[in-house]
């Protein structure tokens, strides 16, 4: 019954936060971001009482529910040891092992000093829902786009607009090349022994052992009818139950009830009684990535096909201009998105799960780079720009990374501010009328002045006015200067409100 | 009764899958096909091509003429088979040419500019196939760039053109777009007549042709006209002095143009006109634009309706096919017919012509009527724009606005109950139809497609504009789509 009631569970879960973080059409932040923020370590950082105080008490009362139903990594363990190759004995093959504690306590440690030193890329990596987020949004969600995209290209052709194409592009390949590692090194681990990672390594698993060996409701052993199969222990994916000695290790168990479906004998109850049992000792683990190491794989540098079959060329009609990819600007300051309110707020409280990176509808998020921030999002423009009216990253972030953000909020937020580049700008190179960034401008921060202040009729160049200045980055965008712009938008460190 | 019935709902359904599936090709052919029992094989009519008489030179010239400016392409993604022919399906080409002279279309208009520069490569491999007497050629001495206007520059425009349409003499020669106004080469915006004057006649160019003409390199002189009146007028001012002699004009003729072409833009001008002043002097009008470049192809549902019931079984197009070969002073109606299916279903039309009468000619004038209510940009998607040097697909851009216009897909206010669906139409047609990058967010300003417009459309105004239109739908909602 329990291990009926947890499958249900979290088979839901499962599928609702994949959605979430395939989905693109932006349907799913509507009916799954919960789920999001009931994760703990999100929960904590953005401090949402009522969530810790359920997750606490859900806790104290059930035991590690919380990893067997909540918490997507744990669930997708599950699922991967259970796609393992059918060998013999399958659902019998686990045994019991004693706690690894120098390995979990040490991690668990290193994790509460990352969060307090604001070592988020550290943090990012061991945080479990996190690196779902980033399996998914990075490896499921590509294969979920081209299918849509298939569909999208079918519905085309009979003038549909049921599907619409999405484009399908890895926002970051470090945090890539992660996602691929953490999903790998689960797969070996779940397909050798069971919840390992949950029980070695995961800090939040760890955190919530030091309430579970508490629980009122625990598996527990009627000596007098065991009859010492060992059963519960070959199909304890937890290796938490020592047959021989009619014990459980409450810290490891995460309730899953599958020892109760195997017993024959009703020697183990989910039940209230008292009597404790101490936990017993070490075996080792695997230690876990430890990589956050920058790979700068920011996109092949790209032989740009110039940006001109231009004017005077043009003596046949027809074709039309290749355009030079566009490259990203060496930013001094990166940007956060409206409702990070600072870099440091960013630092703090992102945990790195990608979630707001795939739902920016705009493809303006991406993942950072760098060493203490990578797997947080940054902003740049070569594909889109933060568009006025959507504030959707700020709706679905369940850490407080980036809060959420009041109607018309945004448009007062200032995250940054245009810069111009003189040499680039195409009304001095071409010889152009241009003033693009001026007719997009959402806040009227960009004027098109004369050059020269004395001759009204010399050509117009933009000119900012950096207290105007949002640092949405149309301009960057809408720039016809390729491949860098010339105009573009250098970070704030803190956000302000103008 | 049954029987009608049935047919009107046939034609109902005709209608409903025109708009649906706006695709360029949409004409029908096979339907109309079967309503008439075909007599050949391939379906198109058993009859003869309708043949006008041209005063000059006594050619017969088919009342279809076949123009060269929109050939079909490769399958994108397609490595081109030959080099010399680039982008262009050249098979194609010479399968539409060979179908077309076998069913007696024979004459070829094509120009050094058109597709992409190679159209007249194109039309010289396909025609060269066949006995050079069996055609007539025309061409242009064109005027897109100002480096091209010497006269040096257009001599050898002019025997490049005999070279790659391989040839010694060319039957039909204009010059191009008169009366489009142009930049010089310093950049300067000239008038119609300043542009005629600084491309033809202070280089001496014009005096050369007809010099040519003497010799037989070129048997009938012209011009084609888009824009501004005052240099046709004066054209034909000449014409009347015996300063020079026109031996045909290339006019821009349809039901649509013939009172509206004005009302539509203040800086074209009525085809009622242009082809009354023609007529008056006897000198044979060859009509381009027949179709508006397929926009009285594709009209509103409401309208195609009209039109179908009207002709049962005959395509929408087809109307405007008849409207335009009916005055007797047409000596030839060029279509740019990219696909076998239109040119099956033209010469279909013409095989024989049958003139639309007083009725009939009442009746488009009251389509016209409608269509000209509906805004819509006149963009004929002749690609002369193109390219664009900032990467925008201008034509495109055009064709999808155009085509939401028509499916009542724009709306005034976000008040209108249908917005949202209305939103989500356009914005995922506009990236199904044009690449991000591509589209009018994109336009700047610098206003250099406007002087290659023949339809003077104010390209920038036109693009910002929509852009506008296309803002106000994003900021409605926070949803992409």
């Amino acid at each position: 019954m329990l291990r009926k009631l947890r499958i249900a569970l979290a088979t839901t879960t499962l599928l609702l936060l994949t959605w979430l973080f395939v989905d693109f059409t932006g349907t799913a932040s509507h009916y799954a971001a919960f789920l999001a923020k009931w994760q703990l370590l999100p929960a904590l950082l953005s401090a949402n009482v009522v969530v810790c105080t359920g997750l606490v008490l859900l806790t104290l009362v059930g035991g590690r529910i919380y990893c067997s139903a909540v918490c997507p990594l744990g669930i997708v363990q599950d699922l991967l040891a259970h796609l393992r190759p059918r060998g013999r004995n399958r659902a019998g093959r686990y045994s019991h092992s004693p706690e690894v504690r120098w390995l979990r306590y040490p991690v668990l440690a290193l994790f509460c000093t990352a969060i307090a030193a604001g070592a988020g890329s550290l943090v990012a990596l061991l945080e479990p829902y996190s690196s779902f987020g980033r399996i998914a949004s990075n490896l499921l969600r590509p294969l979920y786009e081209s299918a849509n995209n298939i569909l999208a290209g079918i519905a085309a052709n009979h003038g549909s607009y049921t599907f619409y194409h999405a484009d399908t592009w890895v926002p970051g390949w470090t945090t890539f090349a992660i996602a691929a590692a953490t999903l790998l090194l689960l797969a070996v681990l779940a397909w050798a022994g069971g919840r390992t990672y949950c029980n070695t390594i995961c800090p939040v698993g760890t955190m919530l052992s030091l309430l579970s060996r508490f629980a009122l409701l625990r598996i527990r052993f009627d000596a007098g009818k065991c009859r010492s199969c060992s059963a519960c222990e070959r199909a304890c994916k937890a290796s938490c139950i020592d047959y021989k000695t009619h014990t459980v290790d409450y810290t490891r168990c995460v309730a899953c009830g599958n020892c109760l479906t195997k017993c024959k004998h009703d020697a183990l109850h989910y039940s209230l009684p008292a009597r404790n049992t101490a936990p017993s000792v070490t075996k080792a683990g695997s230690t876990p990535p430890d990589t956050a190491r920058r790979t700068f794989l920011m996109g092949a540098a790209i032989a740009a096909t110039t940006a001109a079959l231009a004017q005077d060329k043009k003596k046949v009609d027809g074709g039309l201009a290749a355009l030079a990819r566009r490259r990203v600007p060496t930013r001094q300051t990166p940007l956060t998105p409206p409702g990070s309110l600072s870099a440091r707020n960013m630092a703090s409280h992102c945990t790195g799960c990608q979630l707001c990176v795939s739902q920016c509808p705009n493809n303006v998020l991406r993942p950072s780079t760098g060493l203490l921030t990578a797997m947080q999002p940054t902003m740049s423009y070569e594909r889109g720009y933060c568009r006025p009216e959507c504030h959707r990253c700020s709706d679905v972030c369940p850490t407080g990374a980036i809060r959420p953000m009041a109607e018309g909020e945004k448009a007062s937020t200032q995250i940054g501010h245009a810069v111009w580049i003189r040499q680039n700008c195409v009304v001095l190179t071409d010889h152009v009328r241009c003033g693009n960034c001026a007719r997009h401008c959402p806040s009227g921060a960009i004027q098109m002045v004369p050059l020269d202040a004395d001759d009204p009729l010399s050509p117009r160049i933009p000119a900012a006015d950096t207290s105007r200045c949002i640092g949405c980055g149309a301009c960057e965008h809408l720039c016809p200067a390729r491949p860098f712009p010339a105009i573009y938008v250098e970070g704030h460190e803190v956000h302000q409100t103008i | 009764m049954d029987k009608t019935l049935s047919r009107r709902n046939f034609i109902k359904y005709m209608a409903a899958g025109m708009a649906a599936t706006a695709s360029s090709s949409a004409l029908l052919t096979a339907c109309r096909a079967k309503d008439r029992a075909p007599a050949t094989a391939d379906g198109s009519d058993a009859g003869t091509m309708t043949m006008r008489v041209n005063p000059n030179t006594g050619d017969s010239v088919s009342l279809l003429g076949y123009g060269m400016m929109r050939l079909p392409m490769l399958p994108e993604g397609t490595q081109p088979t030959d080099a010399a022919t680039g982008p262009f399906d050249q098979d194609m080409v010479n399968r539409q040419v060979d179908y077309a002279l076998e069913h007696g279309v024979n004459y070829f208009d094509t120009s050094p500019a058109y597709c992409r520069g190679l159209s007249e490569r194109c039309t010289g491999i396909a025609l060269s196939r066949h006995p050079r007497s069996s055609y007539y050629i025309a061409t242009k001495l064109s005027n897109f760039a100002p480096q091209t206007w010497t006269a040096e520059a257009s001599r050898e425009m002019f025997e490049h053109s005999l070279k790659e349409l391989q040839t010694d003499y060319v039957d039909y020669l204009l010059m191009h777009g008169t009366g489009m106004g142009a930049h010089d080469a310093s950049g300067k915006q000239l008038t119609g007549w300043e542009a005629f004057e600084a491309r033809y006649i202070s280089n001496g160019i014009l005096d050369w042709l007809v010099e040519q003409k003497a010799a037989g390199r070129i048997r009938n002189l012209g011009f084609s006209y888009h824009g501004d009146v005052s240099v046709f007028d004066r054209l034909l001012a000449w014409h009347d002095e015996g300063r020079y002699h026109w031996d045909f004009a290339q006019i821009e003729l349809n039901y649509l143009d013939w009172f509206y072409a004005n009302e539509i833009n203040p800086r074209n001008t009525d085809a009622a006109y242009l082809y009354g002043e023609l007529k008056r002097r006897g000198i044979p009008a060859v009509i381009m634009e027949p179709l508006l470049g397929g926009r009285l192809a594709r009209v509103a549902d409401d309208i195609a309706a009209e039109l179908l019931q009207r002709a049962p079984g005959q395509s929408v197009a087809h109307w405007a096919f008849r409207f335009a070969g009916s005055p007797e002073g047409v000596l030839t109606v060029l279509s740019g017919m990219t696909y076998m299916e239109h040119l099956r279903e033209n010469v279909a039309t013409y095989s024989p012509l049958r003139p639309i009468d007083a009725d009939e000619h009442e009746f488009l004038m009251h389509i016209a009527e409608e269509i000209y209510g509906m805004k819509t940009v006149p963009c004929n998607e002749c690609q002369y724009c193109m390219p664009c040097p900032y990467g925008l697909d201008i034509p495109a851009i055009f064709v999808h606005y155009n085509k939401c216009i028509r499916e009542g897909y724009v709306k005034q206010s976000d008040l209108d109950p249908a917005w949202s669906r209305a939103r989500r139409a356009f914005l995922i047609g506009y990236d199904r139809a044009v690449p991000r990058l591509r589209q009018a967010d994109h336009c700047i300003g610098c206003g250099q497609c406007a002087p290659h417009c023949p339809q003077q459309i104010d390209i920038p105004s036109e693009l910002h504009h929509i852009d506008q239109y296309v803002e106000q739908l994003r900021r409605s909602s926070d949803s992409r789509y």
